[in-house]
């Protein structure tokens, strides 16, 4: 196990360094930071000064030489626009997008297993062909307008809910969260929902086919010939073996969520990583976006290092290290 | 069942309540911003957010008012003594908020600090700041400074440099002495030491409490406060780029007051009740035009030249252009039509400047008499995600110029791609946005119309390289003449000479709007600045 994680990371620090390469030539190509950072009013000296304490009058090679040698310090590098450490800019902001992914994969978790189950256990009753029509819309409105609508219904007509930010933090081991607090449910509780649905309804579709799937099976059949109780049936026998899909769809999502949840933090205006990715790149902020990439990057490397794990704990005929040759 | 029923009830209720109480506070305002300012550093980068966040705590020397006439502030009265000094005699009895008094010391502290910023992002401060060469303290009232060659606007841009506390380093006696340091021999302050609200210590109208990027910005009102106090106890800034979702805040009721909601939804906030201000901008949209080079990029014409070159051409380009109906229809009446680049009235410009009328027959006479009576082909460039309707309007004017003969095409793209390509000089006609924002004339024609000159500062965003030896001397005589009338007449000449030639084609004024909640009133302010002092309750 420990062998494997350490090959796992060997690996991984290889990723990333390909992936601060290409990011880090990418911005580079689509134009010069400084004709968004100065004003026409300042003068060649000071521009000429600036221009060098970025760094930017360099070759790129040489910027990016800079940038891995103080990478290996542990330094990514100041934003270009907030003048801080980018790596501090995205971490300020990662509890907020951090505990809204949570919120969004229990919810997907805790809606879309059991709905899936039933789905796939009364597939041609009412009920079953109920959920399964109902999980198109899931994931067939977009994600956008869906926001849109909420906000419209529970923050403008109903008054019930916020419609965008996030509510007041309290610490908890020095990181700031706002679950802890009513106020903060109520700010998370739309864009949370926004975020899950197409989550609930991909988790969802996926238990319903594994479920009709394992119905099927002989090891099935022959627990129901055996007299086995039809709880413990869909407990050990159906739902352990289509836990495998499932539980990388989540790891997935649950990394893409983190990284790319934008769409959401926009329309609900969530102080979310995401709403700073666009806007660096927008403003060509290339340390935070390098650093956002890399982060990125290794939280889904982390993530799938969990979920092969869990295959193991899942399956035990997984084995985590390749038989030796 | 029934049971689960009642208790969604009660949590339902229990949430709309809630929201009841929420609204409840009526001394606390909640604003709704539509860009984050960068920092709390008062000169960090000169940026709307920024200076009007900066405003709130900060006060300069010479203060502006609305209308971007200048008041005092810090300053109570300052006059030229002669072209090289200026005296500033400073307001008596104002203390920062933490209770020290305000000297001539915060003065040259503030200017030295400038000069020694070392995360600064925009030197806009320190360019000012550099002309002063010397800083003399007659007085424990009085600041006299010293440039070296005349500076008539420094009042104005000094109106941009907030003064901080000489505190907030450690120093021993201080002089103006930037080079060796001032005398503070402690580290100068950071940007993060503004940020975490250590350094951010002003004699505005309020103090800050807290300031978390990306989530929001705490005021409390600032009970040593000099001037009239600000009727919200407290105030809570929260950015929400998108301007949907932050029209739906106001009108959900997280929001007192919104900045900058589209004006498509106009009809929607009154509808709802909702009160709005409307304010002309100092902010002038224009085409630039490359005037000045042999072969354009973005031009084909059938002789194979750059017809841009001809002051005929350009003429006939701004006859062809519909302001009003650009106004109308795509700014939805939240803008004014530009015949000069700063509105009339403002120091410096054209009293009742001449209309620039539509008139395309005009135009095409104008084309066929310098020699293009079947037009060209010409690719306009623009932002589009920068100002407020920036591709749409390219497109109208597109269609404009189209009618006249001009066969024209549209290339817009993102900010980020855009303001390096035209720095590179790739485009024929660019379009651009430029807000004066030292209120006087004298600042649109420097960067954008002045022959490029670095040692001068003098068009710097000259893109189109027009060049005109006249305008350019009338123009450095009066950057140089302190006596305001003269300056007056010498700033009108180079306007004249400006608006007749048409290397920048000005187009609109885009205008301030402000949405907020019944009951209250609200004064814009043309640089756009959303300020918590001018929102109150309606008597």
């Amino acid at each position: 196990m420990a062998l494997f994680i350490l090959r796992r990371f060997i690996q991984s620090l290889f990723v990333i360094l390909a992936v601060s390469v290409v990011v880090f030539f990418a911005v580079y190509a689509v134009g010069d930071p400084i004709e968004l950072l100065v004003s026409p009013e300042v003068g060649q000296a000071e521009r000429d000064a600036l221009i060098a304490r970025l760094g930017l009058d360099l070759p790129i090679w040489q910027q990016y030489g800079h940038f891995l040698w103080n990478a290996l310090h542990g330094d990514l590098g100041n934003s270009f626009v907030h003048g801080m450490p980018a790596i501090e800019l995205i971490l300020q902001r990662m509890p907020a997008t951090f505990e809204l992914v949570v919120v969004a994969i229990l919810l997907t978790c805790l809606l879309g297993i059991p709905l899936g189950l039933v789905a796939g256990l009364y597939r041609d009753a009412p009920l079953g062909r109920g959920i399964m029509a109902g999980s198109v819309l899931g994931f067939s409105l977009p994600n956008f307008w869906q926001g849109m609508v909420f906000i419209l219904f529970f923050a403008v007509w109903l008054g019930w809910l916020p419609a965008s930010g996030r509510g007041p933090t309290v610490e908890v081991l020095g990181v700031p969260f706002s679950i802890f607090t009513t106020e903060g449910w109520r700010h998370v509780a739309m864009p949370a929902v926004n975020l899950a649905l197409a989550n609930i309804a991909l988790v969802l579709r996926l238990t319903a086919t594994g479920v009709v799937e394992a119905r099927t099976q002989d090891y099935v059949k022959f627990a129901r010939a055996k007299g086995v109780a039809p709880a413990r049936i869909v407990r050990r026998h159906i739902l352990r073996n289509i836990l495998i899909p499932v539980v990388t769809v989540i790891g997935m999502e649950f990394g893409s969520l983190i990284a790319y949840s934008t769409i959401t933090e926009t329309v609900f205006s969530w102080p979310g990583m995401g709403k700073l990715l666009i806007d660096s790149v927008y403003q060509l902020d290339r340390p935070v976006v390098v650093a956002y990439v890399m982060l990125v990057t290794l939280i889904f490397v982390v993530i799938n290092l969990i979920v092969d794990i869990l295959y193991a704990v899942l399956d035990p005929r997984v084995q985590l290290l390749e038989p030796a040759h | 069942m029934s049971v689960r029923l009642s208790i969604l009830a009660r949590l339902i209720c229990s949430l709309g309540c809630l929201a009841a109480a929420g609204a409840a506070h009526a001394e606390s305002l909640r604003m709704g911003l539509a860009s984050e300012p960068t920092a709390a550093d008062p000169h960090y980068h000169q940026g709307t957010p920024n200076e009007a966040l900066a405003s709130h705590i900060f006060e300069p020397l010479v203060g502006m008012n609305p209308d971007m006439q200048l008041e005092p502030r810090l300053a109570a009265s300052w006059s030229a003594v002669d072209d090289l000094t200026w005296e500033f005699k400073l307001r008596e009895g104002v203390r920062f908020s933490n209770g020290e008094p305000f000297g001539p010391d915060d003065v040259v502290f503030t200017l030295c600090r400038v000069l020694n910023n070392e995360t600064s992002l925009s030197s806009g401060f320190s360019n000012v700041a550099r002309r002063i060469v010397k800083v003399e303290v007659p007085d424990a009232q009085t600041v006299r400074l010293i440039t070296a060659t005349p500076y008539p606007v420094l009042p104005n841009e000094l109106a941009r440099v907030p003064v901080i506390w000489n505190g907030i380093a450690e120093h021993g006696k201080l002089e103006y002495s930037p080079k060796e340091g001032c005398g503070v021999t402690g580290a100068w302050p950071n940007v993060n030491d503004f940020n975490n609200g250590k350094s951010a210590i002003g004699t505005g109208p309020y103090v800050m409490k807290s300031y978390v990027k990306g989530t929001g910005i705490e005021l409390t009102r600032n009970d040593n406060y000099w001037g009239e106090k600000p009727h919200w106890e407290t105030v809570r800034m929260v950015a929400v780029p998108a301007a949907g979702p932050r029209l739906t805040g106001l009108l959900a009721g997280d929001f007192d007051i919104i900045e900058n909601p589209a004006a498509r939804d106009l009809p929607r906030i009154k509808a709802g009740g909702f009160g709005h201000e409307i304010k002309p901008s100092v902010r002038v949209m224009f085409f630039q035009l490359d005037a000045g080079r042999e072969q354009s990029p973005m031009v084909k014409s059938a002789k194979g030249d750059n017809p841009l070159q001809d002051v005929r051409v350009r003429r006939a380009i701004s006859m062809a252009i519909d302001r009003k109906a650009i106004v109308e229809r795509i700014m939805d009446g939240v803008a004014t039509p530009a015949y000069q680049f700063l509105p009339d009235g403002m120091f410096g410009t054209l009293e009742n400047p001449p209309e620039l009328k539509y008139d395309p027959a005009a135009a095409k006479a104008l084309l066929a008499e310098a020699g293009y009576p079947d037009g060209f082909e010409l690719t306009l460039s623009a932002t589009n995600d920068r100002y407020i309707n920036d591709a749409q309007v390219t497109q109208a004017v597109a269609q404009y110029l189209t009618r006249v003969g001009i066969r024209t095409r549209v290339d817009t793209m993102t900010r980020s791609v855009y303001f390096p390509r035209r720095a590179k000089r790739e485009f024929s006609a660019s379009l651009g946005g430029w807000g004066s924002e030292t209120g006087e004339a004298s600042n649109f024609i420097q960067y954008w119309t002045t022959t490029t000159r670095q040692d001068l500062g003098l068009g710097s965003s000259n893109y189109g390289a027009y060049s005109n030896p006249e305008l350019d001397e009338t123009f450095i005589e009066a950057i140089r003449t302190v006596d305001d009338a003269k300056r007056t007449e010498l700033l009108r000449k180079v306007l004249t000479i400006a608006l007749d030639e048409m290397p920048n084609v000005p187009l609109h004024f885009e205008s301030g709007l402000w949405a907020f909640r019944k009951g209250l009133v609200y004064e814009g302010r043309a640089d756009q600045r959303t300020m918590a002092t001018a929102l109150r309750p309606a008597q």
